[in-house]
């Protein structure tokens, strides 16, 4: 196994501290502005690095498509400090519907840029907007999000690769969770099953991860730009990219970190869940929306930008039609 | 049922009736028994329990509440399907073949009829059940003709859009009963766990005295499909048939009748009156037709007691669909998925459902074990509180419930074919007239 590298823990330490006395080589965290609104979502620099994908075989709650461990090398990212909430969303989805009023349904000839159907009752399942995360969007619905963010705000975004999240996860750790290997303690940096209320909560409330991010272990879980492989760890190459492309169908596709319905186990820097044809089970037409589905209330998506894009996610968008 | 006058639909279905469906009706004869004597052969294995689906209105809730049958319950097949346009017939039958049940969404080509006499046609095959799911304007008739063909009857919510239709509809709910046939309604919230068990407990005092109300279904704008120069005042408007209210009934009726009915459901009676007001502030283009887009109605029901409703398809603003109740000892919520009840006796729901699933099973179920089942006049009760309290909008007065009941204004035009039809004014609370 090869060791893992530590040119993260010396600039870990140093964006903790970083806040007003920003070295000049290292790069600083900035904000993105919501197109059209006041709202701004903020973007957290990580370092490029190397580190172990995947959990140990004796990892408690471990399941068997997170491994064999691998090693895997990700390019310097930003990454949105907390998920994103439906005040940032809902300008996106606010869009698309005066278009829609004033009749201009069809897609955008200059950008190609799509906009979310109208959702068919309240979208944000009576858990509230604002800084609530916004939830139960297909993997579609976000990441033509980033398209029109990224045709608005000046520079790329898209969802984070299954290993970006996890490298952005672990924050420099290997245990199990970025506080350690037990669960314990996992109230502070964590909404889950046990104290959650049975509801997705407003990001950010809770303790950040070593490099400052906020709720990556649960609240809602995360997409990921990759289409669920359960081999794919099997397959990668060491210091790879580690990253298996979507393609034009809807199912399935990965989400990380854990929600607010689940139990540690689930929300472990490893653990791997994916989407299923029954999360639009109630969708009362047919056929079922592309944008909206009615039972992943625990979904959400935070977004990074990376600014030495890989080829194989340069303009990347969407290839799902129906 | 007052029915001094049956109103131009009325006419209009007799007149049809008597020409084209008398083949149907007897057809219908033969099979006007309940299914757990039919005893279907299911072909390959030599069971004989099969249930036969047709579906009439193949738009997305049509074919989706076609697919919430067959994946219901076992011993379903859908073996005839019928639309006014052709493209539609297509998308359906293209979206069902590649559906996990294809093998049970087995129409042949000459089961699937268009045309505006493609319900009739669907009704002269050998059907047990059928789905009604056209836009709700033609909901009366083809509940009526269903009945006289001895189906049973799944209808989509709502059944009627003006006085007169409701007056159909309880005819029908009579007529049903009296040839043994089961009719299910489309207020799926009937037929969710979480609502089933909080309306028990509210019913068993959870909350003490109901004392008040409140539901809403207040969201953003729905589709609208851009007028193309081929189609004629019809096809438009059949197209875009939320935004008509000989078609919809307007928004409280097609949506909101949902949380309406879930509170004449606890509060266990209906309303005597409405007052209420709303207008159209947002959707103004005339590409939105007629219909208001937003409501805010206080029903008065018996013993004084007042449930207040909204409902609201504006973007930019606070959302919310829900139901809301004030107990002399607590509170009760529904919202969404949760399901609460506040104050002594304490409660929330834990579980998951798939309503739009089970409203199918429970009917085939009664169906299949020969227990009496008709939805029909509960949600023809719930169907006719929402046109009152449009009504009641519309107008700008208190409209009674035997007022709305007895309502003589026909919303249906005079002739149903591909032509000119002129939009109605949008109203004006204080001047439109109630009729």
């Amino acid at each position: 196994m090869t060791p893992p590298k530590h040119p993260l823990f010396a600039f870990a330490l140093l964006s903790l501290f970083a806040t007003s006395a920003t070295r000049a080589d290292a790069p600083a965290p900035y904000t993105v502005k919501i197109p059209g609104t006041d709202v701004t979502v903020e973007m957290v620099p990580l370092p490029g690095g190397t580190f172990q994908m995947g959990s140990p075989a004796k990892e408690k709650g471990r399941k068997k498509d997170e491994g064999p461990q691998h090693t895997v090398t990700v390019r310097p990212f930003y990454i949105s400090r907390t998920e994103i909430p439906w005040e940032a969303y809902g300008a996106f989805l606010d869009i698309g519907m005066e278009r829609l009023l004033d009749g201009l349904d069809k897609d955008d000839a200059v950008d190609a840029v799509t906009y979310p159907t109208p959702p068919y009752a309240d979208e944000t399942f009576g858990f509230g907007d604002g800084k609530q995360p916004a939830i139960a969007l297909t993997v579609h619905a976000v990441n033509e999000f980033n398209h029109w963010l990224s045709s608005g705000a000046g520079k790329r975004y898209r969802l984070p690769t299954e290993a970006e999240w996890e490298y952005a996860c672990r924050a420099g750790t290997r245990t199990a969770y970025s506080f350690g290997d037990k669960s314990k303690g996992i109230d502070t940096v964590a909404w889950y099953v046990k104290n959650s209320k049975k509801r997705p909560n407003p990001v950010g409330l809770k303790k950040p991860n070593p490099w400052g991010l906020l709720d990556m272990h649960g609240n809602v879980a995360e997409w990921v730009i990759d289409q669920y492989d359960a081999g794919a760890y099997a397959k990668a190459t060491a210091g790879g990219l580690g990253f298996v492309a979507p393609g034009e169908n809807r199912f399935s596709h990965v989400v990380r970190g854990g929600g607010w319905k689940d139990k540690p186990e689930a929300l472990r820097c490893s653990a791997r869940r994916f989407s299923e044809p029954w999360w639009s089970k109630q969708d009362p037409q047919n056929p079922r929306s592309i944008w909206w589905h009615t039972e992943s209330t625990d979904i959400g998506f935070r977004i990074v930008h990376v600014p030495d894009e890989y080829p194989e996610l340069k303009g990347f968008r969407s290839r799902i039609v129906k | 049922m007052n029915d001094k006058n049956n109103g131009k639909l009325g006419d209009w279905w007799t007149r049809r009736e008597v020409v084209k469906t008398s083949a149907a009706v007897g057809v219908g004869a033969m099979v006007a028994t309940r299914l757990g004597r039919i005893k279907r052969a299911i072909a390959g294995t030599g069971k004989t329990d099969e249930l036969r689906i047709g579906l009439i209105g193949c738009g997305g809730r049509g074919s989706g509440a076609a697919e919430d049958a067959i994946e219901s319950t076992p011993n379903v097949r859908l073996i005839a399907m019928g639309d006014l346009f052709p493209d539609r017939l297509a998308a359906a039958r293209k979206q069902f073949s590649g559906n996990k049940f294809a093998d049970r969404l087995t129409v042949t080509d000459d089961h699937a009829y268009s045309g505006w006499d493609c319900f009739e046609k669907v009704l002269k095959t050998d059907i047990d059940y059928v789905i009604l799911a056209t836009p709700p304007g033609f909901r009366p008739m083809q509940l009526k003709a269903a009945i006289a063909a001895g189906k049973h009857v799944f209808t989509e919510k709502p059944m009627a859009v003006d006085g007169p239709g409701i007056r159909t509809l309880f005819e029908v709910a009579d007529e049903a009963d009296k040839k043994k046939l089961s009719i299910g309604v489309g207020l799926q919230r009937r037929h969710h766990p979480g609502y089933i068990e909080m309306v028990k407990r509210l019913k068993g005092g959870a909350i003490g005295q109901i004392v008040g109300a409140r539901s809403y279904w207040n969201q953003g704008a729905l589709w609208m499909k851009p007028r193309e120069k081929s189609w004629s005042d019809m096809e438009w408007q059949l197209r875009n048939w939320l935004y008509f209210n000989w078609l919809s009934g307007d928004h409280i009726n097609e949506q909101h009748i949902h949380n309406i009915d879930v509170v004449n459901w606890v509060l266990g009676k209906n309303p005597v009156a409405a007052v209420g007001m709303g207008g159209r502030q947002q959707r103004v283009d005339p590409a939105f037709g007629h219909i208001y887009d937003h409501f805010a109605i206080d029903f008065e029901y018996p013993g004084d007691i007042h449930a207040l409703s909204m409902c609201r398809q504006m973007l930019g603003c606070v959302n919310s669909v829900s139901e809301h109740f004030q107990g002399a000892t607590g509170q009760a919520h529904a919202d969404n998925k949760l399901f609460e009840i506040t104050g002594k006796k304490k409660w929330k729901f834990d579980g998951e459902a798939n309503p739009y699933e089970q409203e199918h099973a429970d009917l085939i179920a009664a169906i299949r074990s020969g227990k009496p089942y008709n939805e029909l006049r509960r949600g023809a009760e719930s169907n006719l509180t929402a046109i009152m309290g449009r009504m009641a909008t519309y107008t700008g007065q208190r409209v009674t419930w035997d007022q709305a009941l007895n309502s003589q204004e026909s919303l249906m035009p005079a002739e149903l074919a591909f032509g000119k039809l002129p939009v109605g004014p949008v109203p004006i609370p204080g001047k439109t007239k109630f009729l």
